[in-house]
């Protein structure tokens, strides 16, 4: 008998001891950036001064987007409501000093994910939430219908400190063509220029044209050329060195693309606690622990779908209703012919 | 000679206070670079830029370095500021002394000019200037020539490109006649002093630096001639000029406006310079037998421009700061090219910034200490 209590106590202790470890553990996963959010009460998240379809702010000051939806479904996870989210409206070239700098802790601003940026300036970034490629833009009445009628002396407005720079040099070069870049700070000028007649042609990512296109005096003038001179993955972006919360806006944005991919909506999200099938009822909170991981409930996910939606409800919404690209191109779940594909949430 | 500690300790806490703090900010931004793995140095500046520049004095594209795309900024810079520079000083003194002008019209004009364009701010100028003549101005297609020669468009003026043969020849005969104005400068000061007689140096001048170039096209064997620009077509509706100088909306846009901006405040000095010299002397210089021109020239001026330069190298310096406003009009300054595109390809934001810093901090003390030099020389000098 007394042997068996003498093994029950070190068993009790042994338990102990493990459980002591799990929370010690739990609290550690907790990362300083999510401690600080839940702290403030609002996540922090660095949008673009006004991009339609992505983030734009209406009169009232109320942004919506799909990069703004990345931000609230963080907030939804992390917060519980997706509305606690501060918003700060960033020019390019203030966007990577905003975030390392401690300014903002998530930057979702149609940024290109590229190696040197992903590499060298202190900034992870933790997925694709639009497949973008750069394109051109010209007037109608200039009869040009394809990038093989550019000729010598073209000029071309665009932004500065963006990866469009660069494409259009390695786009020129390698046709051999001169032309004259007209590199302007703000996108508000870039197409007051293009629309006054300064430049021949305005280039920037596709889906960029197509917003900034419903801007100009006068949008049936212009064409965007059916070419697409490079690959511009854009996604959130989080600071380097804070491996929780980088997991956290990951999975964020992953719930939104895999509750498109298992029919989840913001409307039948509670209903989809009965079904039958697991991953569903794992992304609804209903079945596993998928939460703990982060140091959060098992409901984050369940949050985000019913406050934001699925990726497919936020598509639609803001890029596709607004008449700015009603078709999704790549942007089409991998099993309906597009490229988005996220790893299973399990 | 010796010390009190009165006079030092002061002074010596001032300077351990500044290098706390500039140390704490150091060690700071040292600790948080290192945190978030960002990496410190000026290797960049030999990297391959990538990106290419609409406007730039030196020879440059992309393949060229990060140091080379910050000189192209740098000197589009200088080039902004220097042409600003000699604009608003010519149109300042004409304003300033317009302002002083009996001609009741004249006057209010001047007045009106000068409260109406030091009242708007900068910026909006600048945004004016662009986009409105930018809307205002004819497509390449419309433009009519001026002269025959020139074509004013939305896409920039064109200009015909000088062709120089024997470049060096003129290059030479325009030194000889400096150098040849300036000994007989020296001449004709001496024959005053010993002498008392004056020689018309000026007129002396105007004919050396006329005649000794156009002897280098005569027997030198210098020739110029003109390449007019032709208009090419890009596409139905889209025209450029080929051929000859263009020279960008943006910098037009920029010159005009800071000109415009900082000529007010130039003309305000002026006035203030002339109206400071008391009436006595004008009245006393022509008791004296001196012409009006002789009074302008040896009495008024001289003690004017000291009441004249110290003020006006703000106004310089302001000019050439303001000039940073090029970004918003696409103007490739050196804001514009290191501060901005060069900043977001590297990611260098310190140390670009304190670059770009540094630069406008020398470029101002050039200018400071240039005026100043020039101020002392016109000083009154207390024998």
């Amino acid at each position: 008998m007394f042997k068996y209590l003498k093994q029950l106590t070190s068993l009790v202790a042994m338990v102990a001891v493990l459980f002591t470890f799990t929370t010690e553990s739990m609290a550690a996963k907790k990362s300083k950036t999510l401690k600080n959010t839940q702290k403030k009460g609002f996540v922090r998240c660095g949008v673009s001064q006004g991009l339609p379809g992505f983030s734009n702010a209406d009169a009232a000051g109320n942004w919506t987007g799909v990069d703004v939806d990345v931000c609230r479904a963080v907030a939804a996870a992390v917060l519980g409501d997706a509305n606690k989210v501060k918003f700060t409206p960033l020019s390019a070239k203030e966007r990577f000093t905003a975030l390392t700098s401690g300014e903002i802790d998530i930057l979702s601003r149609n940024t290109t994910w590229t190696l040197s940026r992903d590499a060298d300036i202190g900034l992870t970034f933790v997925g694709v939430n639009f497949y973008d490629g750069q394109g051109f833009m010209v007037r109608k009445s200039s009869g040009i219908t394809s990038t093989s009628q550019f000729k010598n002396g073209i000029s071309a407005c665009t932004n500065i400190g963006t990866t469009t720079e660069l494409n259009m040099r390695d786009f020129f070069n390698s046709k051999g063509i001169s032309y004259e870049p007209v590199a302007f700070e703000k996108a508000d000028e870039v197409v007051a220029a293009y629309d006054a007649g300064r430049c021949d042609t305005y280039t920037t990512d596709k889906s960029g044209l197509a917003a900034q296109r419903t801007k100009m005096k006068n949008p049936d003038e212009h064409i965007v050329l059916p070419e697409t001179i490079s690959k511009e993955p854009l996604g959130p972006v989080v600071r380097q060195g804070d491996a929780v919360w980088e997991d956290i806006v990951r999975w964020s944005l992953n719930t939104m693309i895999e509750a498109e991919e298992y029919g989840i909506t913001s409307a039948n999200a509670d209903s989809m606690k009965t079904s039958d099938n697991p991953a569903i009822k794992r992304l609804v909170g209903a079945e596993g622990e998928l939460g703990a991981a982060f140091g959060l409930d098992n409901d984050w996910s369940l949050r985000i779908i019913k406050q934001v939606g699925n990726y497919g409800e936020s598509y639609k919404r803001n890029i596709a209703d607004t008449g700015i690209l009603p078709d999704r191109g790549p942007n089409q779940l991998w099993t309906k012919g597009g490229i988005l594909y996220v790893p299973p949430a399990r | 000679m010796n010390f009190r500690p009165k006079d030092i300790v002061p002074q010596l806490i001032t300077v351990i206070a500044v290098v706390l703090i500039f140390g704490f900010f150091t060690y700071n931004a040292q600790i948080n670079m290192e945190n978030r793995g960002i990496d410190f140095g000026y290797g960049f500046l030999s990297q391959e830029s990538s990106f290419d520049v609409q406007f730039s004095l030196i020879e440059y594209d992309g393949s060229h370095s990060y140091f080379r795309a910050y000189l192209v900024g740098l000197l589009n810079t200088i080039l902004v500021s220097v042409i600003g520079i000699i604009i608003a000083t010519i149109l300042g003194v004409i304003v300033g002394v317009a302002r002083l002008s009996p001609n009741y019209l004249i006057n209010k004009f001047a007045a009106f000019y000068v409260e109406f364009f030091r009242n708007i701010p900068l910026l909006l100028q600048i945004f004016f200037w662009y986009f409105a003549a930018l809307r205002a101005l004819p497509l390449p297609q419309d433009a009519e020539a001026i002269f025959g020669i020139f074509f004013l468009t939305i896409k920039g003026l064109y200009v015909p490109a000088f062709i120089w043969q024997n470049f060096n020849v003129f290059f030479y005969s325009i030194v000889a006649a400096v150098i040849a104005i300036i000994v007989i400068r020296i001449h004709a000061k001496k024959v005053q002093e010993s002498q008392g007689k004056q020689i018309p140096v000026f007129f002396i001048s105007i004919g050396l630096i006329f005649i000794l170039p156009l002897l280098s096209f005569l027997l030198g064997g210098v020739s110029l001639s003109f390449e007019v620009p032709v208009l090419k077509q890009l596409a139905t509706t889209s025209f450029i000029y080929e051929g000859g100088v263009s020279l960008p909306p943006e910098l037009i846009a920029l010159t005009l406006s800071l000109s415009l901006y900082t000529a007010t405040f130039i003309a305000e000095c002026v006035r203030a310079g002339i109206q400071g010299v008391g009436k006595g002397q004008k009245e006393a210089a022509a008791s004296i037998g001196l012409t009006p021109n002789q009074v302008l020239k040896l009495v008024i001026m001289p003690q004017a421009l000291r009441i004249i330069i110290p003020p006006t190298t703000n106004q310089y310096l302001n000019l050439t700061k303001n000039s940073s406003l090029a970004a918003a009009i696409a103007y490739p300054d050196l804001v514009l090219v290191f501060a901005g595109t060069a900043l977001m390809q590297t990611g260098k934001a310190i140390e670009i910034v304190s670059i770009t810093m540094f630069t406008y901090l020398t470029l101002s003390i050039s200018i400071s200490i240039l005026m100043n030099w020039y101020n002392k020389k016109i000083a009154i000098q207390e024998k």
